[in-house]
């Protein structure tokens, strides 16, 4: 099972009620899936401040204050610290690179789950609303956001193993089904020293697309690439810093639907996470077709 | 919509789906004693939203559903205006299912009997394992559908996806548009009189009138996959 949820604004005048939408989106998927959820949002000016790159960190309970002072000094840059549930967000006025070798080196044992200038990645284990509600999620703005209700079937009920699963700048992915040839394809990532935190199956296929992002592909390229080596069951919904793209396994197993309106591109497992969506009557509703990329640009 | 002879309450009883909950209304739904007309509001892609329904009474669904509507359906005539999910009429026996919109995959699997008709499109595995139904769907269907397909017409007015048909037994399909491949022992047949007299009588039923039974192409079971033959393992 699991569910996921998405929602691209065309409208500037939506933007203050995105975190309201998404958590409304976010608890109806939680029949899909209730051990733990995950959200990532893009373009809260309070979460990820204009002008500086945010790294979030999955810390084990440590400060976020003491955490952000250890990379500050290891920067030398003023790095703030903000916690929100189980995620730590680090942020300074400092490129993404930088920042994120900051905190890789400045704390090795904290697990970096996020990472850009536009991107906040919130994840947890407990019930979806719950979560929502702990990060403060329906009171954000933003332009973007996805998020991810988890019924566990590859690897342990932990944080980290939360979706979404963001390892490349600004670029997330949330995964409803199962890659199942996911072992054999993260060993032959980790002969080209591309490594995983975790043993989750999702994971793989995100650093498989940013891998290819990084080598220049588009998305529709990355995702077809992909659907070339990971074989499973899968939608996936992927999101960078300017796009948001929808893909569906080759027989088309898993649920999509997606609804487009003159304000909003939205994007669910299921219809009824939509149904509450302001003009969601009058929206184009469809489900995509089997092996096809559909995407948006901002 | 009244394909009986019931003698019906002029205005519906109005259950608002968010208000009474999913529980509720199907239980005022099945309760009635088929005399019943009801309009649902607000149904807001609520799962199994009008499922076993054992009497002739109408139903109006206000809204997009979830998955399973109207399945087990066994006499009622159910409409839905807005699209539906996965399985919608699944394991019909008799009634009418309308839905004014698309469904979703798989829909009116392994249903027995009654009357299903879909305005826009359905997904993948329309129809699969269908036992006697009636399907006519105004838009296009996905790939796979029919599969194993055992009695009853499955009729497109738009096109098919791959593997139509596949290990189908004896239901009757017409496709007006391209079909994109046929499935294991699946070929197309000619129409003869009584097909284009069995079309016509569908397309009345479902309420089509633009389009002539000479649009049409039928497709159905070589039977070559009937009993096991080894010679056609490959098949299989």
């Amino acid at each position: 099972m699991c569910g996921i949820v998405g929602l691209h604004l065309r409208d500037p005048d939506l933007e203050p009620r995105l975190g309201d939408m998404l958590t409304t989106m976010l608890g109806e998927m939680t029949d899909r899936g209730s051990d733990s959820a995950g959200v990532a949002v893009y373009g809260n000016t309070d979460w990820t401040p204009p002008g500086s790159a945010t790294v979030t960190v999955l810390a084990d309970g440590e400060d976020a204050q003491v955490l952000a002072a250890r990379v500050s000094a290891r920067l030398a840059a003023a790095v703030s610290g903000r916690e929100l549930g189980a995620t730590v967000l680090l942020s300074a006025e400092v490129d993404v690179d930088a920042l994120a070798t900051a905190v890789r080196t400045a704390a090795p044992e904290v697990v970096l789950v996020g990472l850009g200038t536009e991107l906040a990645v919130l994840k947890g284990v407990g019930l979806p609303r719950e979560l929502a509600a702990g990060f403060g999620l329906p009171g954000v703005s933003g332009w973007q956001g996805v998020g991810h209700t988890r019924m566990a079937t590859e690897s342990a009920v932990t944080p980290a193993g939360s979706h979404p699963f963001s390892v490349g700048p600004d670029q997330c992915i949330v995964h409803n089904g199962s890659f199942s040839n996911h072992a054999s394809v993260r060993r032959a990532m980790a002969r080209r020293d591309i490594h995983c935190d975790t043993l989750n199956d999702t994971e793989v296929a995100a650093r498989f697309v940013a891998e290819q992002i990084a080598l220049g592909a588009g998305i529709d390229e990355a995702l077809e690439e992909m659907a070339g080596v990971l074989d499973g069951f899968y939608t996936l919904l992927v999101s960078t810093a300017e796009e948001f793209a929808v893909v569906r396994d080759p027989i088309a197993c898993k649920p999509a639907v997606i609804a487009e309106t003159e304000q909003y591109v939205a994007m669910a497992s299921e219809y009824r996470a939509m149904a509450h969506l302001p003009g969601i009557a009058g929206a184009h509703l469809y489900e995509p077709e089997p092996g096809r990329v559909y995407h948006w640009h901002r | 919509m009244s394909p009986d002879q019931r003698v019906r309450p002029a205005h519906p009883h109005v259950i608002d789906v968010g208000e009474t909950g999913l529980r509720e209304t199907n239980r005022a739904l099945q309760a009635s004693d088929g005399t019943g007309r009801f309009l649902l509001t607000d149904p807001r892609g609520a799962h199994a939203l009008a499922v076993g329904l054992a009497s002739p009474d109408e139903v109006v669904i206000d809204g997009p559903t979830g998955y399973y509507t109207a399945g087990m359906n066994d006499g009622a005539h159910v409409t839905v205006n807005g699209n539906v999910g996965v399985g919608v009429a699944e394991n019909m026996m008799s009634g009418t299912v309308r839905v004014n919109g698309s469904a979703s995959q798989s829909a009116g699997a392994t249903a027995h009997g009654g009357l299903l008709v879909i305005s826009g499109d359905a997904g993948a595995r329309c129809g699969i394992s269908m036992k006697g139904v009636d399907i006519v769907v105004g838009g296009s269907i996905g790939h796979m559908s029919c599969f194993m397909g055992q009695a009853g017409r499955l009729v497109v007015l738009g096109d098919a996806g791959d593997a139509l048909g596949d290990s189908l037994y004896e239901v009757h399909i017409y496709v007006r548009g391209r079909v994109a491949s046929l499935g294991a022992d699946c070929v197309e047949k000619d129409l003869r009189p009584e097909h284009h007299a069995e079309l016509a009588e569908l397309l009345d039923r479902a309420g089509v009138t633009d389009v002539t039974t000479d649009e049409f192409r039928r497709y159905g079971s070589a039977r070559t996959l009937y009993t096991f033959d080894v010679d056609n393992a490959a098949a299989y």
